[in-house]
């Protein structure tokens, strides 16, 4: 038994055959939308989408043809790299914010020392080795 | 050209055919491979390689098989997400990283608001830093600085300030990815080489 020809799904469409009552493509190419079966079809190719599918159990088919029809815009659009140059460009995205993470808690750990240390000289005596800080401290204490 | 002097390239071996002097495959899969060409040949088939290779300029096709490689053994490896999942992952921890840095940056505009008297060193330009608005909408809507309750709070209003502003928009970024070279990259699940 087939399903008439104006309710074919969209595998079954494109492929120009007769969509069974049991089509493994059907409940995840809808004929409303001929564009997802034909990029997938473009990459993956008709035989292998249904392998694939029939390997998977019904539960996780839905999620595998989403996956597969990202992955088949991505190499459309980029028809050299596809998702792995999505994959290195986040790659290289993390090292850059590592790096910047780095930096900053470095730069954190200066303003906090530079902190302790002019806290540390208020609250001390002046150090007598030092001409500038004798002279300065001198000043305030007014002469001897 | 066959690879080697008389060997058919690992397609035409696995495909049982004659290997042309002029093999679209045998460049990028050489006899003792044979295993990269099964697992492109399982997952996208030969023929849709064959199309998609003569598409390309010659000195694309190296990098496009490797990704292709990449891709296919991540499907092969996750059957239902494939290379989507890494990306998934790897999404996550941008943003993660991103919160961290965020967090960081307004650490450092906290303690610098809380030391005005101080000799300020100029910071190089960045392009995470706050802008200058932001920084004046901080001081005059937080007054009690010194306030350990209020200093909890201006760091996380200043995060997701910061995070609001540099907030890459990453499916606009995924589709309008222009391609570029990469050196070195390493599947993050595995972390093994992405270019055999």
């Amino acid at each position: 038994m087939s399903n008439p020809t104006s309710s074919r799904c969209a595998a079954c469409k494109y492929l120009r055959r007769r969509c069974p009552q049991d089509c493994i493509c059907s409940p995840y190419f809808p004929s409303n939308d001929p564009q997802r079966f034909a990029y997938v079809h473009k990459i993956y190719g008709a035989s292998n989408v249904g392998k694939l599918l029939q390997q998977l159990p019904e539960r996780a088919r839905f999620e595998a043809v989403e996956s597969l029809y990202y992955e088949a815009l991505c190499r459309i659009q980029d028809p050299v790299y596809g998702c792995a140059g999505i994959v290195s460009w986040l790659q290289q995205q993390i090292h850059d914010v590592e790096s910047e993470i780095a930096k900053t808690r470095a730069e954190i750990t200066v303003f906090l020392n530079s902190n302790i240390s002019i806290s540390e000289l208020n609250t001390q005596h002046p150090q007598t080795d030092d001409m500038g800080m004798e002279n300065l401290s001198n000043k305030h204490k007014g002469p001897l | 050209m066959a690879g080697g002097s008389n060997s058919p390239c690992a397609s035409c071996k696995l495909l049982r055919r004659r290997c042309a002097k002029d093999c679209i495959f045998a460049p990028y899969f050489r006899p003792d491979e044979p295993k990269k060409f099964a697992i492109v040949h399982k997952v996208f088939g030969a023929s849709n390689v064959s199309k998609m290779l003569q598409e390309l300029p010659v000195h694309q096709r190296a990098d496009a098989v490797n990704s292709l490689v990449y891709e296919a053994s991540a499907r092969v490896r996750d059957p239902v997400y494939g290379c989507v999942g890494a990306i998934s992952c790897l999404q996550n921890q941008v943003s993660q990283l991103q919160l961290q840095l965020a967090v960081a940056q307004a650490e450092i505009l906290s303690i610098q608001m809380q030391q005005p008297h101080q000799q300020q060193q100029e910071q190089e330009p960045s392009l995470l830093l706050p802008s200058p608005s932001m920084l004046s909408s901080l001081q005059t809507d937080h007054q009690d600085i010194d306030d350990d309750k209020s200093s909890t709070s201006l760091l996380l209003s200043s995060a997701a300030n910061i995070i609001n502003n540099n907030q890459l928009n990453l499916s606009g970024q995924y589709f309008g990815f222009a391609s570029s070279v990469v050196n070195v990259v390493q599947d993050p699940l595995k972390r093994e080489s992405l270019w055999i």
